[in-house]
């Protein structure tokens, strides 16, 4: 039937540039994001933590701070369900998360929750916190990846590991993952030149505005509310119910507006302590972080140590690929390993290939998501030792990655064959850039990375009510973290043919849709937007049925076009087209309300390949890099509305400059944290970075009705390389450890002369 | 400990508030005042999110103790519209993108407003240092620089 064929133009609403339906709130200050919400007799709540990066914690006194003025509630793990049972890796993720949330016999990095205090006031609830005495035993800890898989690394908990890893490793790697394909001694002999290279990253963080913040008013009726900023509300009603022992549907979750999550707001940290501490006062309680705690206690990503073995013929063919990856992920199991080492090589057809990777405790935060978790690193490591072939063998750094391209039909590294995929068209229209050919000035190197993300579907549900006006509301379950609320009206506009702006696209809470998966994975304006698509579709349907009856004429003689029911087909007869507002104006008398609705798990996420080009400067003197020149060219599938793809873009490439130039923890001996504040660590201002160019290309995805595929996560995989190639090639000297700090920078300027 | 009585002026009107010593404007604007427009993003000067003005000079209000602002005239990000009409920075702020999340954008409609004020002509390295106490994690900036260039542009021509 047409309605399920792939449209891919005669747009009237994709593809335009709409103004977004929340702008006038976020420019006026009216938003309400997590941290703007009251409620009548709110407590606040202030959360204490440990000081030490391991210690078994003796005893928690909280006499006097229970007996300050204005106290009304404290809590430890005692308050939370006992029913939670650790397992070993991921299987064990929900006694993980309670254990992250507030710790139970041991504190397992600097920043782990150990108690927590509600208030009348914010500065009664900071004293109160003070006032709680923990007595420590300070345990001997690590929180270097490849220290904490030495012999003789304090173990950080025994039997977490998956049957997976092999034999006789140490207790705290805890997963393992392997995969590839081909003879890798055949493969590398065939080469005329092999590089094998070391590469070290640090864990960065996500770095968004806005602090975790919510509201939570729980009786002793298990009954609750809770107010959040997240990625996804669903998820946080499912958890925190696990954790207080609560029937799911008996809490409701509203997402507020989001301050940025880039995935560090896919997990609950303070939610379900202030749903504890609202239980106990028997009142609302808010909490919201401090930025120190947001860089002690919620999740960065991932630090990594990687080895790389590329082999390539002298015309630039690549003849096998190896690499071991290995990821810290704090105390808890979950380091993206296996997506660092399946993203590795996934840009390159390879004979020969082989990834391993290993997922690593030690004592830091609980790792979380962190935009493409895993590929950034994997594409440092990879695309630095591309360009040092191509350097070395004297190749044009695009001509080799096309020469080696993936493409439709060729087997992935990590396995599957590719479906339609857009690297190939990435890489020409770099290459046509002119950025590509502009001479360089003196001081200059440019350096190019591809880089690669899975993308994700999950489960959805969307509901779409007609009004009787003729206008939509489109209620989608998929919080707004880039947009998303004007392209999912501007796809259920351009299905029910009317006006943009007669559609009111909104966040709805968790008692209004059936379960929706966490903003993730690039998936909402593929999932949410499929399933808009769909809802929309299945209101027509209904909007034709009113119509074909009003004629006396079959439904399937009725078709849809341009907002209007007309006659089709032979035996339909005559009649006037019938619009929208005039089908549902009657509604009510004519069968009642007119609702479409879609729920499903898609599964047709198309890949995103990109490809960058970046200009830097090194100053010798200093070793202060600056990015002079940067154009990100990407595979949207469809763009929907493309001035916020190109947000995403720049967004993306603007968190990988960051990354690669200055953003990194940094523990002291101690194991604390010394860098908690924006001060020192320091994201991009707009005075570090240039304009940032976008071009976007569209190899439609086959598995949505749009093409559409996901943008968000793609952006940030190929600037950690792109920037390392342009300075190594600046400097002239392999970088291979990351951020590359003015002190790297000139120590590594130092061993070149 | 006993409360402060602050009589202030907060986007032309008179404000009367009692507050802590302890208490930043910042915490006396969004707890005291729901004037939850001005965000708190770091607390410590860092991130500009809680930008307004006093006295036409721009601050960060979590740096500034609400007992201070006695006299004072102060302007928040809910002051920028007049009525039904929004400033041009505010109307093309949205039209070009330059938010994406929006938590950063109070302050930086505040700080970008006052330099406009300031200097009707920046250029963008001048636009581009001034906002450099404003912290936007979505963005990459560039759609900022290019809202606030345009809109000293428009606003050049106007006047």
């Amino acid at each position: 039937m047409a309605l399920d064929s792939q449209k891919t133009d005669g747009f009237k609403q994709v593809g335009t540039r709409p103004d977004r339906p929340d702008g006038v709130d976020k420019v006026t200050g009216r938003a309400r994001f997590g941290a703007d919400m009251t409620a009548p007799g709110m407590l606040w709540g202030a959360i204490v933590r440990s000081p030490h990066a391991h210690a078994r914690i003796v005893k928690i006194d909280t006499s006097k701070a229970e007996a300050m003025d204005g106290v009304k509630a404290v809590v430890t793990r005692a308050d939370f369900s006992t029913s939670v049972a650790p397992a070993r890796g991921m299987r064990g993720e929900m006694w993980n998360t309670l254990e992250n949330v507030m710790a139970g016999e041991t504190a397992l990095y600097d920043g782990h929750a150990v108690a927590a205090v509600a208030a009348t006031s914010a500065l009664a609830a900071r004293d109160a916190m003070k006032a709680i005495e923990v007595e420590y035993e300070v345990l001997p800890h690590v929180t270097d990846v490849d220290k904490a898989m030495a012999e003789d690394a304090p173990v950080i908990r025994a039997d977490t590991a998956e049957a997976s890893v092999p034999e006789g490793m140490h207790p705290n790697v805890v997963r393992y993952h392997e995969s590839g394909h081909g003879d890798l001694g055949a493969g590398f002999a065939e080469a005329d030149l092999v590089v094998e290279e070391h590469f070290v990253t640090e864990a960065t963080h996500q770095g968004y505005i806005e602090p975790h913040a919510c509201l939570a008013t729980l009786g002793g009726d298990g009954k609750g509310e809770l107010w959040c900023c997240t990625q996804g509300h669903w998820n946080v009603q499912k958890v925190c119910a696990a954790l207080l022992d609560l029937e799911t549907s008996q809490l409701r979750v509203t997402a507020s507006e989001i301050g940025g999550g880039f995935g560090g707001k896919t997990t609950v940290f303070i939610e379900p302590v202030a749903l504890a501490l609202s239980r106990k006062a028997n009142k609302p309680v808010k909490v919201v972080m401090t930025r120190s705690e947001v860089f002690r206690a919620s999740g960065p990503t991932a630090s990594t140590s990687m080895d790389i073995r590329i082999g390539m013929k002298k015309d630039g063919t690549i003849t096998a690929a190896s690499g071991v990856f290995r990821c810290q992920g704090g105390a808890f199991p979950g380091a993206p390993m296996e997506f660092t080492a399946m993203c590795a090589f996934a840009p390159y057809n390879l004979k020969n290939v082989s990834q391993i990777g290993y997922d690593v405790m030690t004592n830091r935060p609980k790792q979380a998501a962190y935009r493409a978790p895993g590929s950034p690193m994997a594409a440092f490591a990879v695309e630095s030792v591309i360009d040092e072939l191509c350097n070395k063998l004297d190749l044009d750094t695009i001509d080799t990655r096309l020469k080696n391209a993936s493409k439709e039909g060729t087997q992935a590294s990590f396995g599957p064959k590719w479906d339609r995929i857009g690297l190939v068209e990435t890489l020409e229209a770099a290459k046509a850039h002119p950025h590509y050919s502009e001479p360089l000035k003196p001081g200059q190197g440019r350096g190019i990375s591809c880089g690669f993300w899975f993308n994700h579907g999950g489960e959805t549900a969307v509901s779409l009510a007609l009004s009787e006006d003729g206008t939509a509301q489109l209620a989608v379950g998929t919080p707004d973290i880039g947009g998303s609320r004007a392209s999912m009206a501007m796809m259920a506009a351009e299905e029910l043919g009317i006006p943009y702006e007669n559609v009111r696209c909104t966040v709805v809470d968790t008692a209004s849709l059936g379960y929706n998966e966490i903003s993730h994975g690039s998936r909402v304006t593929y999932a949410s937007g499929l399933a808009t698509i769909k809802a929309a579709r299945d209101a027509v349907k209904k909007l034709c049925a009113r119509a074909a009856a009003k004629w006396g004429i079959p439904e399937d003689a009725v078709k849809w076009e341009d907002g209007c029911a007309v006659p089709s087909g032979p035996n339909a007869g005559e009649h006037d087209p019938m619009p929208l507002a005039k089908i549902t104006a009657k509604m009510g008398a004519t069968g009642g309300p007119i609702v479409g609705h879609f729920e499903a798990t898609p599964e047709g996420a198309g890949v995103s390949f990109a490809t960058h080009i970046v200009d830097a400067e090194v100053d010798q003197e200093t070793g202060k890099t600056s990015v002079s020149r940067y154009t990100v060219v990407q595979d949207a599938g469809k763009a929907i509305h493309p001035t916020y793809v190109e947000g995403q873009f720049q967004g993306g490439a603007a968190q990988g400059i960051g990354w690669a130039l200055n953003e990194e923890y940094v523990y002291g001996d101690d194991g604390r944290l010394q860098n908690a504040t924006f001060l020192d660590y320091r994201i991009p201002v707009a005075s570090d970075l240039p304009m940032i160019d976008t071009v976007i290309v569209e190899v439609p995805n086959p598995g949505h009705p749009y093409g559409v595929r996901g943008v968000g996560e793609t952006s940030i995989c190929p600037p950690l390389a792109a920037i390392a190639n342009a300075v190594s090639n600046a400097a002239g000297v392999r970088l291979t450890q990351l951020p590359m700090s003015p002190p790297r920078i000139l120590r590594a300027l130092g061993t070149h002369d | 400990m006993s409360k402060i009585h602050v009589t202030t002026t907060i986007n032309g009107d008179e404000v009367e508030f009692l507050c802590d010593p302890r208490e930043t404007m910042l915490d006396v604007l969004r707890d005291r005042l729901g004037l939850t427009g001005a965000k708190e993003g770091c607390g410590t000067g860092d991130c500009g999110a809680c930008s307004v003005t006093v006295d036409d000079r721009l601050v960060c209000s979590c740096l500034m103790l609400g007992a201070e602002a006695e006299g004072k005239e102060i302007a928040t990000v809910e002051g920028i519209a007049t009525e039904e009409k929004l400033h041009p920075l505010q109307k093309r702020f949205i039209e070009y993108a330059a938010l994406q999340c929006g938590v950063c954008t109070p302050g930086i409609l505040v700080a970008a407003k006052n330099l406009l004020e300031r200097n009707p002509d920046p250029t963008e390295t001048e636009v581009r240092y001034w906002l450099a106490g404003n912290l936007c994690r979505c963005t990459g900036y560039d759609k900022i620089i290019r809202a606030v260039m345009d809109t000293a542009a428009e606003m050049r021509e106007a006047s």
